[in-house]
């Protein structure tokens, strides 16, 4: 029963969104370089998705950090799973997972993207 | 070397045994930005070739090495970009 309360919050976020993005700024204006990358592979791929800026949210900020039991932000998920940071995301997106993943959770990409 | 990149160092080569280990000091690059602060150390890309991270994901792989530098992130390391490869992954590079 010692679960922070801001869990619920951000399973409600995660169960609402297909493709969440935790991150610093928004998908218009990233305030890292680090969002940014995922921001633009995202946007590579013609993925909508919505971004939360966890800036303007100190309860949410340290809240996801726990609740993913990672320390850094962006964090991605998608359709409910934790799928990393901005590294990973950059590597699967290199090598085609990352689409992969997308289509096998039946999210949609643009044509051509 | 710096004090945190030494101790980087010397955290991961405790935790993981790597073959290869690359710690690169990119905080410069961040000046101004969140988390930079005067004197440097915020942010590193690090490289690890391990035969620890056979058959484990990468997101297992890199909360594997944020729990080794756990210390150092509480304390203001802000941003540590990794390339967490077994040797066999390396080799095929």
């Amino acid at each position: 029963m010692s679960e922070p309360q801001v869990f619920e919050r951000i399973r409600d976020e995660i169960g609402k969104n297909d493709v969440l993005l935790f991150m610093k700024g928004t998908p218009v204006f990233p305030q890292c370089g680090f969002s940014a990358a995922v921001v633009d592979v995202l946007s590579q791929l013609g993925v909508k998705f919505h971004g939360v800026n966890i800036l303007v949210d100190p309860e949410l900020r340290q809240g996801i950090k726990e609740f993913s039991q990672w320390p850094t932000i962006p964090q991605l998920y998608v359709k409910g799973e934790f799928i990393g940071g901005c590294d990973i995301v950059r590597e699967m997106f290199e090598t085609g997972e990352l689409e992969q993943v997308f289509k096998e959770k039946g999210v949609a990409l643009a044509e051509a993207a | 070397m710096g004090k945190v990149a030494t101790t980087i160092d010397s955290k991961l080569r405790e935790a993981f045994s790597p073959v290869r280990l690359a710690i690169e000091d990119e905080s410069s690059k961040h000046h101004g930005h969140a988390g930079w602060r005067e004197g440097g150390e915020t942010h590193f890309r690090v490289e690890i070739v391990s035969q620890a991270f056979e058959g484990k994901t990468r997101v297992a792989r890199q909360r594997l090495v944020y729990a080794a530098l756990k210390a150092e992130l509480d304390a203001g390391l802000h941003a540590l970009a990794m390339e967490t490869l077994t040797p066999a992954e390396d080799a095929k590079r």
